[in-house]
């Protein structure tokens, strides 16, 4: 597990300011193509994201348990080994079961478009297609994602 | 080879030229970019001339087809002689798909076989174990058992085809599955030809499936190569991959230079482990990438031969012009596919492929136009296979042998390609060697940095993606995509418990306490202990398991 909290977190915060979103990258199942996730979380930083790698060879248990103790606001979710049909449903059974439900999870991958909508109805955010730019991500987790407290 | 005189001419009418013809003309009209470069962003002229190949000498940097240093090509007819391989990777659901798949590429004209293992098998975990939950059969076939590799090659004759697999961190044991469906079919293992991808360090660097840590890994590795050069000659012991590490984002001379590094590492473990250079350098093979900028992609593999060359006959001071000669594997590169108007692929991969054929490749795998978004299907894949029958069988190129030898740009490019990953490989070198340099994470992140950079092109406009970045339209025309079924899982759970349960348990229990034992003397050769259990039908998961006992596994350093 690396982490990496943004170029201006070596200081301590001073007390006021709330603190940054605070985003998991993660690559569940086995597959090792991590460039994406890699190039995302690179960015999220660079945009004053905390960022938390899972690094590779994932299972829903260990993303969903880091999540937890890093009290991360979302999740971002690399997949494309065509794992993501039992992969992001388990991950948001386990939020559920840790009482988690509203850490905002999102992902991308190679995921064909039919199964896009099953998913967001199982509880997925959002679903990046191949071709998204790095900006359009980044936008859409200052938009859509809070500090929870 | 050229006239020094003439060479200072050309070299101040160049100028002349660039003052006066070039300026009046960029005055009127200013070029379409401010910067022209590769795909990798290396600035590229606007002219090649041949001045600045002052030093160039033929005979030593390019020579004849044949005979070192290559650059030219390994063989001295080259395609006159034989096409290229023509070996389309594939692999998906059960074994009973796959072989299906395999007969059927055989039928369409393919020469040769690549199997692509599905994740769970890539990183030694049985269809049954909970690491495989959702994954069975998806990105490739699942393999457990000698069950099911005899289903793969079922009706395949082993002495006629080879086969080529992409499997590292547990290449030892499916190769041992292999060699025993082999036996079966009643082949003597010196007749049975093929290639284990078997290249631990690139899986380090990029493709990330492994399963134990770069000591005992290379351990592994040269008992393969030991055995195979006593037991298996016609065997390819390691496809020194650079493939993996474009797709990560490298550049081209990242991938050139990385991927010889990569051999150098194994060069070396395979003579400090006491076998003689050129008992097993000649059975080394590499595996390059095709990308987008054709160019550049042409320079690379010449320049990857003549490297070689020189490696292996200056560094290692091998003597068979065997263990001279880099014979290759080209793949087009995925990660240039787009899933917006996804016929257009069809062109790119054409594009690519050709840069392997000029670049003088052994073996070609052409991407179908669907592989962005799944497998491929078995129409997409036929329109890739015939890609490779039309160069081949069509354009004339195949005809002469490095056509484009010679060419200022090509020649210029080319030692360019060469020295920059000449720097890349004294760097390397004084780390300590590729294994010492991936454990303090540096190719890592080289291609990180890369992958990045490209990224931040390409959102940018600076490099053109036609559909992606230009050329978008509104309707997408969608195609058929494969899909698995959900069943391949459940039926591969049942039939590897089924082989569980029908083998003689108290042979495989013992098999598997002989791996154990023989993992812990460092003198014990592991194939043929491996070759014994894949007989009595050790499970993958079970021969992974017992290595990850007393070798260890390795995990992700988690760095972006």
């Amino acid at each position: 597990m690396a982490t990496a909290k943004g170029k201006s977190s070596a200081a301590a915060p001073p007390k006021k300011t709330p603190r940054k979103v605070r985003i998991l990258v993660g690559k569940p199942g086995l597959d090792g193509h991590d460039r994406g996730a890699k190039i995302i979380a690179r960015a999220l930083r660079d945009a004053g994201v905390e960022v938390i790698y899972t690094g590779l060879h994932q299972t829903p248990e260990m993303i969903v348990s880091a999540a937890a103790q890093e009290d991360v606001d979302g999740i971002g979710l690399s997949i494309l080994s065509g794992a993501h049909n039992y992969l992001f449903p388990r991950i948001i059974q386990l939020l559920r079961e840790k009482k988690m439900g509203d850490v905002v999870l999102f992902g991308g991958g190679i995921i064909p478009d039919d199964d896009i909508p099953k998913l967001v109805k199982k509880g997925v955010d959002r679903v990046f297609t191949p071709g998204t730019t790095i900006q359009e991500i980044v936008d859409y987790v200052n938009e859509r994602i809070r500090p929870r407290k | 080879m050229y006239d020094r005189k003439k060479l200072a001419g050309i070299a101040t009418r160049r100028k002349k030229w660039h003052e006066e013809e070039l300026t009046r003309s960029l005055r009127k009209s200013p070029q379409r970019l401010e910067r022209f470069s590769t795909v990798s962003d290396e600035e590229i002229d606007l002219l090649c001339t041949p001045d600045p190949l002052s030093n160039f000498d033929y005979e030593e940097d390019l020579g004849y087809p044949g005979q070192y240093p290559y650059t030219r090509g390994v063989q001295p007819t080259m395609y006159r002689g034989r096409l290229w391989t023509m070996r389309q990777f594939a692999g998906f659901g059960s074994a009973e798909d796959t072989n299906a798949r395999f007969k059927f590429l055989l039928s369409q004209g393919q020469t040769g076989l690549s199997t692509a293992f599905h994740f769970p098998t890539l990183m030694g975990y049985d269809s049954d174990s909970p690491r495989a939950r959702g994954e069975v059969g998806m990105c490739g076939v699942a393999v457990d058992s000698l069950k099911d590799m005899e289903i793969l090659f079922d009706g395949i004759p082993l002495d006629k085809v080879t086969t080529s697999m992409t499997i590292n961190g547990p290449a030892a044991m499916i190769f041992a599955m292999y060699l025993a469906v082999a036996e079966k079919q009643g082949v003597p293992f010196h007749k049975v030809g093929g290639t284990i991808q078997n290249d631990i360090l690139k899986e380090y660097i990029a493709q990330h499936s492994w399963i134990f840590p770069p000591e005992p890994s290379m351990r592994i590795i040269t008992d393969i190569l030991a055995y195979c050069a006593d037991n298996v000659p016609r065997w390819n012991t390691i496809s020194i991959s650079g493939y993996h590490i474009r797709e990560a984002g490298s550049t081209a001379v990242q991938e050139l230079a990385f991927t010889i590094a990569d051999g150098i590492a194994y060069v070396q473990a395979g003579i400090d482990a006491g076998i003689p250079v050129d008992k097993f350098a000649p059975r080394l093979s590499y595996f390059f990438n095709a990308h987008m900028d054709f160019f550049e992609e042409i320079a690379k593999y010449r320049a990857a031969r003549r490297m070689w060359a020189r490696i292996m006959r200056e560094r290692f001071h091998a003597k068979d012009e065997n263990s001279w000669k880099l014979r290759f594997h080209t793949q087009t590169a995925g990660c240039t596919l787009t899933a917006q108007q996804p016929m257009n692929n069809v062109v790119r991969v054409a594009l690519q492929a050709l840069s392997g054929v000029l670049g003088g490749t052994q073996s070609l795998h052409t991407n179908s136009m669907d592989e962005t978004m799944a497998l491929p299907t078995e129409q997409a894949v036929t329109v890739a296979l015939r890609t490779q029958q039309i160069i081949a069988e069509e354009s004339g190129v195949a005809n002469t042998i490095d056509p484009l030898g010679g060419s200022f740009f090509v020649e210029q490019l080319t030692n360019g390609m060469e020295e920059k990953a000449m720097e890349y490989i004294r760097k390397i070198d004084g780390m300590g060697g590729m294994v010492a340099a991936i454990k303090q994470g540096y190719p890592q992140r080289e291609v990180a940095d890369a992958a990045f950079h490209f990224q931040r092109l390409v959102d940018a406009g600076k490099k053109r993606i036609v559909g992606l970045n230009a050329y978008r339209s509104q309707e997408e025309v969608p195609i058929p995509l494969l899909k698995i079924d959900d069943r391949v899982e459940k039926q591969q759970i049942a039939r590897t418990k089924e082989v569980r349960r029908m083998r003689d348990a108290k042979k495989a229990r013992a098999c598997l306490s002989a791996l154990k034992e023989g993992s812990l003397a460092p003198n014990v050769n592991l194939m043929p202990l491996l070759v014994d259990a894949a007989r009595e039908y050790v499970t993958l998961g079970e021969m992974c398991d017992t290595l990850r006992e007393t070798m260890g596994v390795y995990t992700d350093p988690a760095m972006f």
